[in-house]
């Protein structure tokens, strides 16, 4: 009896392998959202939940979304993907690095939706890839840091070392430095994208060692009410405003604003006009939003950031910027040379003056 | 004042009755917590619950069963031996890592040579692997008197710790872009552990986590092993007079739920998961203590436990997408399950009094 429904099953599974899934008479386009973390987060997967309500909100009711969190990455990732897919979804967004295999598998096997993966790159015919150039913030914020540092020390949480969260350390850096050359960075991994307790361990630990700014790439508020608690220290939003901190410790933040990606790619599903691309968009187009910089930030410091913003929003700005060497000394950038999207997509080093490994 | 008195004669079909009236009690509770949060409960259970199995679509979630059933199934019936015996491994999860690092360590090697052999090498460094892992808390207890519950837990954080400097370092992709994790070795033809009907969800794993229920079914009920693992747990002085070496068998309980758990990591690294990267696991390790003792430390009955648990993940995601449910409130659901047994348990081997204030 198991054998025979065992059977049957793989012959069902091998039509629509082959057949792909018919498709479902309905009138909503349907949007699924696959989270990596809890809505609540306050971070990451926070911001891409208030631009499914944003997608929501634009549509009314010609579209359902629907969306599962805390999903881990590997074949639980897979599973959800394919249940959305069956269940009738048209676009499936996944917001996580970790889902790029699982929604090349599963888009081979839903030829007829869409899917848009956040921050990977392998592509397929229905698979879209997109992330933010969230570094054109990090800028912004190492000027910040730099000018407003007065132990001449900076802590910074990474979470992983990937090329993404050493691109924004490296140009937090450059501009850190640029405004102060004594400036000097302490780096934690906490290896975790999202861990109140390993966050808020981190950020003692850099307050401790004398850092009296704390920059996160890990997305829970813990860091920031431990600078709280300790006075004194500065800290910046991360992926949502985190305005609750402000005005101090929080003086300003990167906010992902993916509401406007979400709608048009639906809207383009709808107009039957998607096809696959590939998307890396920052200040300039609104992806990436930088926080209402508070009080806390004396006035030139914060003429002079917003300067610095609106220059790499119109593209007169290029956070790296030659003259630039590699940590080890060789050469990298030369004078007004800007780094090409390639490299910076597999950044995979650091620009001299920051001491430390990348984990290996 | 409450009081609890110890029934003289605790009825024999309770034990087979107590865990489907736990679920049954979940259900209900469950519902009224659904409720609550405003989703009908009587549907919200049903998709959990029932949706896996038979709706339109189950037969794609029904291979699923087995895909996240069978890690659960296969760790918990080694930490059952533990459990009878009273030998408490709690840190299955970093038996489970070190498993999957080392059938990686060797598949990677191998890539990409073409050979048959490679499946097999990775099955042995998979199993060996864990059970190495196991032997440190092992030998810590047998030779230190050390608490095999702290070393083998602890030691789950260093695993996760070595994991992710794996994915960084050695076992890094060097064709994934400078991004953490390994090459997909399900990819990888001769390291892969595909299904073995298309669709079917049925891969080696699943095929080795319904020959450990069988082994450890024999080995408890006619082997000497199994006879000396439950007399030390009923009663460690019988044993001991019986001639149980207590060194001996608590190496061997910790062998047996580390293998097994390493071979879980094994397979699952070479199968649906494919790769090694930061935090790959995903609690199995610890899943399956709750499936262990849901099944009653019985062979069969950590089948059933197991497709239970994999249900309610399954059900439970369903739940999330179709329902809106927050995954908060599946894992409230898991929780329940394993506190009402408990309770159930508690019920059925001792009586409630209500006694006055007596000093």
């Amino acid at each position: 009896m198991k054998r025979r429904n065992l059977l049957a099953s793989g012959v069902a599974a091998a039509a629509l392998a082959t057949m792909g899934l018919p498709a479902l008479a309905q009138n909503k386009t349907k949007v699924g959202f696959v989270y990596v973390g809890p809505v609540g987060d306050g971070g990451w997967t926070y911001e891409h939940d208030q631009a499914r309500q944003a997608v929501e909100a634009e549509f009314g009711d010609a579209v359902e979304t629907v969306f599962v969190e805390s999903v881990p990455e590997g074949p639980d990732a897979e599973r959800v993907m394919t249940q959305m897919a069956l269940d009738g979804a048209d676009l499936i967004f996944t917001t996580s690095f970790g889902y790029m295999d699982p929604t090349i598998n599963v888009a081979a096997k839903f030829p007829d939706v869409k899917f848009e993966h956040a921050t990977g790159y392998k592509q397929a015919d229905n698979v879209s890839v997109y992330s933010a150039r969230f570094y054109e913030g990090r800028a912004v914020q190492g000027y910040i840091a730099g000018s407003m540092t007065k132990s001449n020390i900076i802590g910074y949480i990474g979470s992983f070392p990937i090329p993404e969260v050493i691109r924004g350390i490296n140009a937090a850096y450059i501009q850190a430095k640029k405004v102060n050359p004594d400036v000097e960075f302490k780096i934690v991994w906490a290896y975790t994208w999202f861990d109140p307790a390993k966050e808020a361990e981190a950020a003692t630990v850099l307050i401790e060692q004398g850092a009296d700014v704390i920059l996160q790439h890990t997305d829970s508020t813990a860091p920031q009410a431990a600078a709280q608690a300790a006075g004194n220290v500065i800290t910046f939003g991360q992926a949502s405003d985190m305005a609750e901190f402000a005005p101090m410790p929080r003086v300003s933040s990167i906010i992902d604003n993916w509401a406007p990606y979400y709608i048009a790619r639906t809207k383009a599903v709808m107009d039957g006009t998607w096809t696959s691309t590939s998307t890396w968009d920052g200040i300039g187009a609104g992806m990436v939003g930088i926080g209402e910089i508070s009080d806390a930030v004396p006035a030139e410091v914060k003429a002079g950031a917003e300067a610095m913003r609106d220059a790499i929003a119109a593209g007169e700005m290029h956070p790296f910027t030659g003259p630039l060497n590699k940590q080890d000394g060789s050469a990298w950038l030369a004078d007004g040379e800007t780094a090409d999207d390639g490299t910076l997509a597999g950044l995979n080093f650091y620009v001299e003056g920051i001491v430390g490994d990348i984990p290996q | 004042m409450l009081m609890l008195e110890k029934r003289s004669n605790p009825s024999r079909g309770w034990t087979y009755a107590s865990p489907i009236v736990a679920v049954i009690l979940t259900m209900i509770l469950g519902g009224i917590v659904f409720a609550i949060l405003g989703k009908p409960p009587l549907e919200t259970i049903r998709t959990i619950f029932f949706d896996p199995l038979f709706s339109e679509f189950a037969w794609f979630y029904r291979p699923q069963l087995l895909i996240k059933g069978a890690p659960l199934v296969l760790i918990a019936i080694g930490l059952s031996f533990g459990f009878r015996a009273g030998v408490w491994n709690i840190g299955a999860e970093g038996q489970y890592i070190m498993g999957a690092l080392g059938a990686a360590a060797v598949g990677l090697a191998f890539y990409p040579t073409d050979s048959w052999i490679v499946f097999p090498l990775m099955i042995i460094a998979g199993t060996l692997s864990g059970i190495l892992w196991a032997m440190i808390p092992a030998v810590l207890r047998v030779k230190f008197k050390t608490n095999e519950i702290l070393v083998s837990l602890m030691l789950v954080y260093v695993a996760e710790r070595f994991a992710a400097s794996m994915a960084l370092g050695a076992m890094r992709n060097p064709d994934g872009m400078g991004f953490p994790g390994s090459r997909n070795l399900s990819q990888y033809p001769s390291a892969a552990n595909l299904e073995i009907f298309a669709g079917s969800g049925m891969h080696w794993g699943v095929v080795a986590a319904f020959i450990a229920v069988i082994f450890a079914y024999v080995t408890l009920s006619r082997h000497i092993l199994g006879f000396q693992v439950r007399l030390a747990g009923q009663s460690p002085r019988a044993a001991a007079f019986a001639g149980v070496n207590p060194a001996r068998l608590i190496l061997i309980c910790l062998g047996i739920s580390g293998g097994l758990a390493g071979m879980a990591g094994m397979f699952e690294v070479a199968g649906p998961l494919g790769q090694v990267n930061v935090g790959f696991n995903v609690g199995y390790g610890f899943t399956a203590i709750i499936v262990a003792f849901l099944g009653r430390l019985h062979p069969v009955g950590i089948l059933l436990a197991g497709g239970l648990m994999a249900l309610t993940y399954i059900g439970g995601e369903i739940a999330q997408s179709n329902l809106g449910l927050p995954s908060a409130a599946i894992q409230l659901l898991q929780g329940m399950l394993l506190f009402i047994l408990l309770m159930v348990d508690v019920l059925a081997n001792y009586r409630i009094r209500f006694a006055a204030g007596e000093k």
